[in-house]
């Protein structure tokens, strides 16, 4: 029998189609199907300049907007040759690493609830509703920030700001106990989750998979200690792995990550220093700060030149790769030494492990299938772009 | 900021060329970033000496630019990472806009499957070899590729008629 499933099945999270053959209810032929949210980011993105470009990212992967920001701000800023001060370094991974819990909370949330736990949904939303608190202090803005920009963030840290995420850091490693206790040896999740939708360590290299899923299957790759960005190499983590690789293996890997991105806050946290530079110092490049440009003309012309004509990196090409909550998330910049990108393409790790998602559910039960599709935690929104 | 830890480069090149004298025709260096540039007869047979000899066992990306109207327009760029090592390297390839076709690379790495269609779907070049090519985001009756730098962002359905080239004003 031919099952088509999504794309409006609420278990793929978007519009993932795939159509499957099944012999029973066991599968045997897993064909995916994407495309049903493809934006054109990446053109779009070769119209727009350097600097317009950044609210685009934060609209693929929409679980991640920081991220996302912080991967092309890498980019644009290694084709620049630009170097940012620590201070926003610190605050950059500070908030990415915010982002990574809100990310994971979503996808245990929405996890729980396609294997049953409605409770468990309800209570990841709470706590991330305390991290979009925070961001919405920070920017201004919940879910797309934008707060990432080229040369450092968008904004000074506001007032309060270290005891609403002292709180949070409180608060949370209990939270997580809780959600624990709800899954981890609750007997229907581990009847769901083990010994399902398994991938050979082999496999899982061959087929370019990252992430928690790899790291799952017994790799520590990990590109924050692999190839460190943003001072990453200053701060003590662990990269856990797991040798089951199944879903109840990844499950355990991202509560797990939970935990490492508490210590990582909380260490950035405590590097952040009350006063300096947010920003690099590089006129024609950095918008000037509004103070300057009502005494300087120099600050006014170069606001006036970023604002209509942008700016113009070198020619060259850059290629930078950031640790997603999902994987390896590339960013590869082309210049041609025009204010626009002369190509701007993004390595989404959805993508990317959503390839093996045939090679997993083959051979599994219709039912696993949902555990399967929910483990490899794809958001659509990075898939199509 | 993070350099892309490519410090044997010159070592990856001398083992290529040690191996096939053509088979590195150009090292370039930017920011770091090490591009080894391969003539598009020998890619699969060097990215094929890169995983079982040097250890790039882990392709992390693949992606087309169009540099229209230079010609040969496409350049096909492999990101490629060795885990064991921990070092970068890309292989990049040129491709005339006249025959934009090269060898897949999925019999060397699975994963550039979906990531040869997609070059596919967006751009244009096509994979010999390649078990299964087809459009991957776009529909399959699509007509033409939309990140080449000669379709327009807006699209051709939305156009006026008198902004398409080659139509003369009464």
């Amino acid at each position: 029998m031919i099952l088509n499933m999504g794309p409006q099945h609420p278990s793929t999270h978007g519009v993932l189609r795939v159509a499957l053959e099944l012999d029973g209810e066991t599968v045997v032929k897993a064909v995916p199907d994407l495309g049903y949210l493809h934006t054109g980011i990446e053109k779009s993105c070769e119209h727009k300049t350097y600097s317009q470009a950044i609210t685009l990212t934060d609209r693929m992967d929409y679980l991640n907007p920081l991220g996302n920001n912080l991967v092309y701000c890498l980019a644009v800023e290694k084709l620049l040759g630009l170097e940012i001060p620590k201070r926003a370094q610190y605050i950059r991974v500070m908030m990415v690493e915010l982002q990574r819990i809100s990310s994971h909370l979503v996808w245990l949330g929405t996890h729980a609830i396609d294997m049953g736990a409605m409770s468990v949904f309800l209570y990841c939303f709470r706590e991330r509703e305390e991290i979009l608190k925070i961001f919405e202090r920070f920017a201004g803005q919940r879910m797309m920030t934008s707060y990432i920009r080229i040369g450092g963030v968008a904004l000074e840290p506001p007032a309060g700001w270290r005891e609403m995420v002292s709180r949070f850091l409180k608060m949370m490693p209990s939270r997580v106990d809780d959600y624990e206790t709800l899954l981890t040896e609750n007997r229907i999740w581990l009847a769901r989750l083990q010994n399902v939708g398994k991938i050979k360590l082999e496999d899982a290299i061959a087929y370019s998979m990252t992430g928690p899923t790899l790291r799952a299957a017994g790799l520590a790759h990990d590109n924050r200690k692999f190839f460190p960005y943003c001072s990453y190499e200053e701060f003590k983590f662990d990269v856990p792995t797991r040798t089951d690789s199944d879903c109840y293996g990844r499950y355990m890997i991202r509560v797990a990550e939970i935990r490492e991105s508490l210590k990582i806050v909380a260490q950035a946290m405590a590097k952040i220093t009350d006063q300096g530079a947010v920003r690099a110092e590089a006129p024609g490049i950095i918008p000037p700060e509004r103070e300057k440009m009502k005494t300087e003309m120099e600050a006014l012309i170069y606001h006036f030149k970023i604002f209509t004509e942008g700016f113009s990196p070198p020619p060259g090409d850059a290629y930078v790769a950031i640790e997603s909550p999902r994987g390896e998330l590339g960013c590869y910049i082309v210049s041609d030494g025009s204010p626009k990108p002369l190509r701007c393409h993004f390595r989404s790790p959805s993508f990317i492990n959503l390839q093996a998602l045939p090679r997993i559910i083959e051979g599994q039960l219709l039912a696993d299938v949902i555990a399967c599709i929910g483990t490899i935690d794809i958001v659509l929104g990075d898939v199509d772009r | 900021m993070a350099e892309s830890g490519s410090q044997n480069a010159d070592v990856v090149a001398e083992h290529l060329r040690k191996w096939n004298a053509k088979s590195v025709a150009e090292v370039i260096e930017f920011h770091g970033e090490t591009t080894l540039v391969v003539p598009r007869e020998l890619l699969r047979d060097t990215a094929e000496f890169c995983r079982t000899n040097l250890e790039f066992n882990f392709l992390s990306d693949a992606t087309s630019v169009d540099r229209f109207p230079v010609e040969p327009r496409f350049e096909l760029n492999y990101h490629l990472v060795s885990i064991p090592k921990k070092s970068k390297i890309r292989l990049r390839t040129r491709v005339s806009g006249a025959d934009p076709v090269v060898d897949s690379l999925v019999p060397v790495w699975p994963g550039a499957g979906w990531l040869e269609r997609e070059i596919f779907d967006l751009m244009g070049i096509r994979f010999n070899g390649h078990p299964d090519l087809r459009r991957i985001l776009l529909p399959d009756d699509w007509e033409g590729y939309p990140l080449r730098r000669d379709y327009p962002t807006e699209g051709f359905r939305d156009i006026p008629a008198t902004f398409l080239p080659g139509f003369k004003k009464q």
